[in-house]
């Protein structure tokens, strides 16, 4: 069987979990072998990592050339590996960075591209999710190397020992793809939550909020979930646009996502339709939000929330 | 200086959207617009245009797509742009990201001369396909870096700095022109075309090219020569509305403990 290539997902070499989902998919389409792109010495531990979850091989790219500029690097990297393995498939964790990775690698490989995949299946099918989760879509990438990027939790990651063999792969970059360059960064302050994208449980706050978040954080670390927030309380300030749910911000497909004061516009509904349960709380009965909901409750949520996290808490004892 | 915005007719989100019997968006029988998250890439090219005014900057909105999509220029030249380009051919109907890319650029060189301009302009993604993959695609096809997702732009000379949020921190990235510059909905409120802008907006420069004009052969674009295909399309099942319960005396959140103990999320 041919190699499908997974492009690891990792903060300072810790490999994180859309990884092992990928690799549990890319076995559907051949033998997974992973790409770690960062530091020369973090790339013996994300081999370990990924060796659990049926990774054969490890390409272990050196960052030195790549980091701190934007994407073009590492299409080139990347189009270097393709051109020597001749993968069956190439698979990324959809995130911002590694779309526009994606996309200059199609063109260089004259490869047909599928973004947002939130399945795939034997001969390379995809499924999408389209027009606000209103829609899904089947397709195929029917030229050159099929390159792919998998939504976080579209598979669930199953354990298998694999050989996880480390084999460095130098690249060459060329001036051109360094012109563009990161010249500050300032990294976020971890808030001990889970991801948002990856969350098995988000709870959001919108406009009905009135600016006070506390509910709402207090009901998700009762859960063990990630905190989101719609348009409108992003807009008015009330949280920085990285936990902003919708078209416009994050894509999440939880197993449970709590919206609260939200009222469930399109632009929402674009990015958290996707979830298995919906519940909310919203004071308007006629907020559309009901409309998608499993469980919904009218009321006050700076009454109804703290309610349900005393009550959360007392049942986990 | 030149400016070449790129934008998209998108089917209104607020409308029923649909697919034709080939898997294609129906881009005919709906209501469509300028896609609003290209409104910005618009919007921020007439701020450099207004701040950089003691040299001639030149702004021109380009969209590739089927007749009715010469709106989505119109509203960019009633907003401000000097001039607009419309491509359209029946050849180009269900290209993909990769082909709209080929057309694109092709369309870009042309727009100036027939050389790259100092910035190609995009939005952040459309509103219907919503890949936001073109800027990278187009920036790969030119030649040029790529500064993407910008929630503040700021230009000096022949350099470029940008702010963004990625997914891990916030970043400051630098470029020097030509380049590939993509903005977010949160670069700030695009402006509504006043009535003397839509008045000055008939009387500017629109024209449309055919895939002729741009020296692009048909058989490079359309749905039959995509490289990926879409083989079938289904609209979700709509989620049927749940049980909603009213909250008197608290009531709700005990309902609400119940409901998520009995799907055991507690």
């Amino acid at each position: 069987m041919s190699e499908v290539l997974v492009l690891i997902d990792h903060v300072g070499g810790s490999v994180k979990k859309p990884t092992y989902e990928l690799l549990t998919l890319a076995a559907k389409l051949g033998t997974p072998s992973a790409v770690f792109i960062g530091a020369a010495d973090q790339a013996a531990g994300a081999a370990e990592a990924v060796k659990a979850y049926g990774a054969e091989k490890v390409y272990a790219i050196d960052d030195a050339q790549i980091k701190g500029y934007l994407v073009a690097p590492k299409a080139e990297a990347l189009q270097q590996l393709a051109t020597k393995v001749a993968p069956a498939a190439i698979l990324l964790p959809s995130s911002a960075e590694n779309k526009e990775v994606a996309a200059r690698l199609a063109i260089k490989l004259e490869s047909g591209l599928i973004t947002d995949a939130v399945d795939l299946e034997e001969g390379g099918i995809t499924t999408q999710s389209v027009f606000a989760g209103g829609y899904t879509a089947k397709a195929k990438v029917t030229k050159g190397t099929p390159i792919i990027t998998v939504k976080p939790n579209s598979a669930a990651p199953e354990e298998k020992a694999a050989a996880g063999t480390v084999e460095q792969f130098p690249v060459t970059i060329s001036d051109a793809a360094k012109t563009a360059q990161i010249v500050a960064s300032q990294p976020r302050k971890a808030s001990g939550r889970p991801e948002l994208t990856e969350a098995a449980i988000v709870v959001s706050g919108g406009r009905g909020t009135g600016g006070n978040f506390e509910p709402i954080e207090k009901l998700a670390d009762a859960l063990g979930a990630a905190v989101g927030a719609s348009r409108a309380a992003v807009d008015s300030g009330w949280m920085p646009h990285t936990f902003q749910v919708g078209q416009t911000g994050k894509t999440v497909s939880p197993q449970l996502y709590i919206a609260n004061g939200i009222s469930g516009a399109i632009q929402h509904r674009a990015g958290m339709q996707t979830s298995k349960t919906i519940v909310a709380v919203n004071k308007d009965e006629e907020a559309p939000i009901f409309e998608l909901v499993d469980f919904g409750v009218v009321g006050d949520l700076h009454t109804v929330l703290p309610a349900v996290t005393e009550e959360i808490v007392k049942r986990k004892g | 200086m030149n400016i070449v915005v790129c934008v998209k007719y998108v089917p209104d989100a607020t409308g029923d959207r649909s697919f034709e019997a080939d898997n294609t968006v129906d881009r005919v029988g709906v209501d469509g617009l300028l896609s609003e998250l290209d409104e910005y890439a618009v919007e921020q090219a007439l701020q450099i245009k207004e701040k950089r005014a003691d040299e001639e900057v030149t702004v021109t909105a380009l969209t590739v797509g089927p007749e009715k999509a010469v709106d989505a220029v119109r509203k960019a030249l009633q907003m401000g742009a000097d001039k607009a380009v419309h491509v359209t051919d029946e050849a180009i109907a269900g290209s993909d990201a990769i082909a709209t890319s080929l057309v694109l650029a092709e369309a870009v060189k042309k727009a100036n001369g027939g050389e790259v301009p100092e910035l190609v302009m995009c939005g952040l993604a459309s509103t219907d396909a919503s890949m936001g993959v073109v800027p990278a695609m187009l920036a790969e096809r030119l030649g040029l870096p790529q500064v993407t997702l910008a929630s503040v732009v700021e230009t000096q000379g022949d350099q470029v700095r940008i702010k963004r949020d990625s997914d891990v921190a916030t970043e400051v990235v630098g470029g020097t022109m030509p380049l590939v510059l993509s903005v977010t909905d949160q670069s700030g409120e695009a402006r509504y075309p006043s009535f003397k802008g839509i008045m000055a907006a008939k009387k500017k420069p629109l024209e449309t090219w055919s895939l002729a004009d741009l020296g692009v052969d048909a058989s490079q674009v359309g749905l039959s020569v995509a490289w990926s295909q879409v083989e079938e399309t289904a609209a979700r099942p709509p989620r049927t509305a749940g049980e909603v319960v009213k909250d008197e005396d608290g009531s709700g959140a005990a309902a609400l403990a119940g409901f998520l103990a009995s799907k055991k999320f507690i």
